[in-house]
Order: C-alpha cells, then structure tokens, then sequence
C-alpha cells in the first residue's frame, strides 16, 4: 500500500460556527486569555511611543504625557493592566502543567512551580518601580 | 521558543510599567518621574537592551498567539497567508521600529 489514503474514506469534518466559543464560560474565558495578547501589543505601542516622545524632547514627551491622561487613553490603559495581569496569571497558573519536576519520584505540586513565578513578578516590579521611583 | 519567552517577559515585566505608565502616573497616584531621570535611565545601554526585549519579545507572543486565535476563534484557518504575514510582519516590523527608535537616541 503506497498510499493509503486513497483507500481509506476522507474524514469527516463539521463546519464549525465562527461563534463557537460563546457556547460555554469555559471556552469564552480560553478567547479571553488569547485576546489578552492583544493588549500586549498595545502597551508595546505605547512603549514605542513613549520612547520617540523621550528622543524629541520635553515639550513632546509632555504632550504624550497629556494624551496619556485623556479619558479614552485611560480607559484603554486601565483595560490593559486588567488584562496584562490576566496574562500574568494564567501564564503563571499554566507553568506547573508546562514543567513537570520530579524530586526523589514525586512529582513537584502546582503550587512549588507556580509560587516562584509570584515571587519573582513582585520582586521584578519592586526592581522596576525603585528604579523609576527615584530620580 | 519565542512565544514562551515573549510570554514570560509580558507577564514578568508589563504589569508594573502599565500601572505606573498607563495608570498611576498620568492620575497622579505617583509623582510621574521627570523627563531628565527618564532620558538619562533611557540613555543607558541597559535600558536600551531592557526596552528592546521588553518590545520585541512580547510581539512575537502576540503574533504567535493571535495567529492560532485567528485561525481557531474565528474559524478562518483559509487565510493562514494574510493572517502568517500580519501577525509575524507586524512583530518583526515593530521589533524593527524598536531597533530604530533606541539606537537612535541622542
């Protein structure tokens, strides 16, 4: 048999609804989590921005520091954080299944993989806000 | 190995600077620092090579990540080539764009 799959019936495949994943919590919070690398992008943007307005001067780092404050930017931004830490979390949370560690035959709980991640992010942040914090 | 990395770096790094960037400082929460500290920290071949990670690497996490939603969120698989292009265009043209803007520094 040279190739089989001309003997063997092609597989059937239902049309999936392009709305497919409304049709339960579970899969609406899986689009979430994925929608959240959206957000990413965005505060790469806003970070590329950031960085020009620093190049060109004062007075135009002052105006993205205005547009910042605008009611549309904040909303946009404060949607961000929730789902930057959204990201943050289940990344996290999905570590343990990505790793398994075995010490002496047991596997490692959940729990002793994911808590170093939260341990790190803290300190991370501290770093970051110390250096930002004290010029 | 990108995605993961890009991954990490979102989760690890975006969270403080959003809340400082996007929330605390254009509110007043924290006194915003000053365009010297800023440029001076930016200034810093460190920092440069943190920004760059910290706007390349999430990229390749979206482009990679927002490929399969695409394909699998809305069933649109019959579109790889425009979805690969956008999605891995993008990521590598905004890692370019931080390439640019960070070397270019005074």
């Amino acid at each position: 048999m040279n190739n089989p799959t001309e003997y063997l019936p092609r597989s059937y495949h239902t049309r999936v609804s392009t709305y497919w994943w409304l049709a339960r919590w579970a899969y609406v919070k899986f689009i979430l989590r994925e929608a959240s690398s959206v957000f990413v992008a965005w505060i790469v943007v806003v970070t590329l921005l950031q960085i020009r307005a620093l190049t060109r001067g004062p007075a135009d780092y002052a105006e993205l520091q205005n547009s910042l404050r605008s009611p549309l930017l904040l909303t946009l931004n404060a949607v961000s954080l929730a789902f930057v830490i959204f990201h943050a979390v289940t990344w996290f949370n999905l570590a343990p299944k990505a790793m398994v560690i075995r010490l002496r035959g047991k596997r490692l709980s959940s729990l002793a993989i994911a808590a170093p991640n939260y341990v790190a992010w803290v300190v991370i942040s501290a770093a970051i806000a110390w250096i930002l914090l004290r010029g | 190995m990108l995605f993961s990395a890009g991954g990490v770096v979102s989760a690890m790094l975006m969270p403080i600077h959003v809340l400082l960037f996007g929330l605390a400082f254009p509110l007043g929460w924290l006194d915003a620092p000053s365009y010297e500290h800023l440029l001076a920290l930016v200034r810093h071949p460190l920092t440069r090579v943190y920004l760059f990670i910290l706007c390349s690497l999430p990229l390749f996490h979206w482009a990679h990540r927002f490929r399969f939603t695409l394909y699998d969120g809305l069933q649109i698989k019959h579109l790889n080539e425009l979805i690969n292009t956008f999605c891995y265009g993008g990521a590598t043209l905004g890692t370019a764009v931080a390439a640019y803007l960070l070397w270019r520094i005074p």
